[in-house]
């Protein structure tokens, strides 16, 4: 397939800081690619030097086969950008808002009632965006990120600050984005949303790409144990270390948890006690990696 | 996507957001012309005092010079009957009329008081060319001379001829000045100039946008203050070539825009940008002649409202619209607006920012 978009060895310094240091990837098209990791570790410097709105101090960006640096008015129309301030006119209702980015692109004005109705803002159309809640907000940049049908479209941290209820509405909207062949490239502090969005993760921190692959992989490639736990005294901790296959227990007096690389062989012999209360079972999850690759527990 | 679409539709973004802000609008259109309002008809009456007096009892003679002299009299004087004499000498001593006339046989006695020497005197040049006329008249020849006035500046001195031209000019540099500075720095805090450098619109449009939608609302505001101004009750006349008004505030426009450019260049916050405009624009209309005649302020007024720019808008508006004077005195303030405007573009393209770190 082919690449969309090249990095080679990028590098960006902010006086002593290193806020990209040495970043190499390539995303294909009609890829969703994710790049995960706290804040300050350098992913939306990053994007932005990927987007053309700086100068790397080092290294070569291919996007669809151009450079986007210096502002590259032949580049821009195919790539969507939502930036992570939503950068929006004042006072203008959501459907104005559409409009005026749109004619910049020479988009029709008819365009934007069905991008209102692609993110689920159909009923706010008249709606200033000042009196819209964060996750409608957010849904209407990137509404107008999208609403020149751009090849790539780049979202910087589009779920930071919103509640679950809206992240899930929101996710929807991206997974409905991404079909058509279109690539996404999102940032995000989220591991979950990484693991649920993207086909590929970077795991990135303090500037540097630590992990690349899909979430799945990456989460296989760790061996970690996997974790099961029953409510409290439905088994004893003696009992549970005796299970064929557990590694390690615990009881926190709310649950038994069980550490185990062979769950299949602990679940069996749990049934066959007819010890499966609440049971849940846990696997590794991009967090344990990250653990594993930096040493440190995650902060987002 | 060409450049005139995009300035089409980023002036329009512009203009509804002013237009939604009832607060940009109250202090840029409707504070202003408030004041305008308030200064016309404060000063209206001015120019024609009319002096009040009391008349105690019978007085032919001035009956006699009412009744011959006309509109020409009756409109400086207003003659009253009075109740009694201690009660019409009680008004005088109290100020609340100019005056009381009583006549004794040949002689007309006027009553004034000390308290007020120039209405006073007002009074006794009144009363004695009243006597004057009727000896004149007495004497049954027609008078050898007559006297005719007229005043130097016709009509021109009435209140609103100045406060029109000075106001409006407030107005336009608060408007120009605050436009540029909020959307400067309200844009680049909110990434949207960012976002506008991703999309393929050329950068110079947006700037376009801006001064398009500043020029669209100094004409809207000058419309609005000659059309108020004009008004029956405050009678703003127009002279010749007020027209070039219109290319004269055109280059006003462009210098605040270029000054608002600056100061939302430099500014961090929206906070800091309309205090600082506050602290450009006021004290600019006080010494730039916006509120007084620059005329009556004492010499070091006169001298250091040269360095504002509003300064020449404002005496550029007052010869044209009220002085009476032509279309080409006005080139020279035209010039300093422009180059103003120069200057202030390139200060500002230096400190222009993209984003807000």
């Amino acid at each position: 397939m082919a690449q969309t978009i090249e990095v080679t060895g990028l590098r960006k310094r902010y006086g002593d800081v290193r806020a990209v240091d040495g970043v190499t990837f390539a995303v294909e098209e009609g890829e969703f690619f994710g790049i995960l990791g706290p804040n300050g570790a350098g992913k939306t410097t990053a994007l932005e030097i990927i987007e053309g709105l700086r100068e790397a101090d080092e290294g070569q960006v291919s996007v669809l086969g151009m450079s986007p640096w210096p502002r590259n008015p032949g580049l821009l129309p195919r790539i969507g950008v939502q930036l992570q301030s939503s950068s929006f006119f004042e006072r203008l209702t959501a459907r104005e808002q559409l409009r005026t980015f749109g004619s910049l692109y020479g988009v029709p004005a008819g365009k934007s009632d069905a991008m209102l109705e692609l993110v689920g803002l159909d009923g706010k159309a008249d709606v200033p965006v000042e009196k819209l809640s964060g996750g409608q907000a957010q849904r209407l940049s990137i509404a107008c990120a999208l609403v020149h049908d751009p090849e790539i479209v780049f979202l910087d941290e589009p779920t930071a600050a919103l509640d679950p209820q809206a992240r899930r509405n929101l996710w929807d909207v991206l997974r409905e984005i991404s079909t058509g062949g279109r690539t996404v490239v999102l940032t995000t502090h989220y591991m979950d949303e990484a693991e649920i969005l993207c086909d590929r993760v970077a795991i990135m921190d303090a500037g540097r790409i630590l992990r690349l692959g899909p979430p799945a992989v990456l989460v296989r490639g760790l061996d970690a144990p996997a974790r099961i736990s029953v409510a409290s005294g439905v088994l004893t901790a003696e009992d549970a270390r005796l299970l064929p296959g557990a590694d390690e227990t615990g009881d926190d007096g709310v649950s038994l948890t069980i550490s185990t690389r062979d769950p299949s062989a602990v679940v069996a012999a749990m049934a066959a006690k007819d010890a499966l209360d609440g049971v849940q079972i846990r696997g590794a999850t991009l967090e344990d990696v990250f653990l594993e690759v930096t040493g440190r527990e995650y902060r987002a | 996507m060409s450049a005139y679409q995009s300035f089409k539709s980023l002036s329009r973004a512009m203009y509804l957001g002013f237009r939604r802000d009832r607060s940009a609008l109250f202090f840029t259109v409707l504070f202003p012309l408030m004041f305008l309002v308030i200064f016309g008809g404060i000063f209206s009456g001015q120019s024609t005092p009319k002096v009040e007096v009391l008349k105690i009892g019978q007085a032919p003679v001035l009956e006699q010079a009412l009744a011959q002299g006309g509109d020409e009299l009756g409109k400086v004087l207003t003659v009253t009957a009075a109740s009694d004499r201690a009660d019409a000498l009680r008004q005088v001593a109290k100020g609340d009329v100019a005056g009381a006339v009583e006549q004794r046989g040949d002689r007309l006695v006027v009553h004034y008081s000390a308290a007020d020497q120039v209405t006073a005197g007002t009074v006794r040049g009144l009363m004695n060319s009243i006597i004057q006329a009727a000896n004149q008249a007495a004497t049954g020849q027609p008078p050898a001379y007559t006297l005719a006035i007229q005043q130097v500046e016709d009509d021109s001195l009435k209140a609103i001829q100045f406060f029109t031209p000075g106001l409006l000019g407030w107005a336009l540099a608060s408007a120009a000045v605050f436009g540029a500075s909020q959307t400067l720095v309200t844009w680049r805090t909110k990434g949207l100039l960012r976002r506008l450098q991703l999309s393929p619109a050329p950068i110079p449009t947006v700037f376009a946008a801006r001064v398009a939608v500043s020029l669209a609302i100094a004409l809207v505001q000058f419309a609005l203050f000659v059309l108020v101004a004009r008004l029956p009750m405050f009678g703003l006349q127009l002279e010749g070539a007020w027209w070039m008004a219109i290319p004269l505030l055109t280059a006003g426009v462009l210098a605040f825009l270029s000054i608002g450019m600056l100061v939302g260049a430099w500014a961090k916050t929206q906070e800091t940008a309309n205090a600082v405009t506050q602290l450009i624009v006021l004290p600019m209309a006080f010494l730039g002649g916006s509120f007084f005649p620059l005329d009556q302020a004492p010499g070091w007024m006169q001298t250091m409202s040269h360095i504002f720019p509003l300064r020449y808008l404002n005496e550029g508006m007052l010869n044209v619209m009220s002085r009476g004077l032509g279309p080409g005195s006005v080139l020279p303030q035209i010039g300093i607006l422009l180059g103003v405007a120069v200057a202030g573009s390139l200060i500002a393209v230096r400190l222009f920012r993209w984003e807000a770190h």
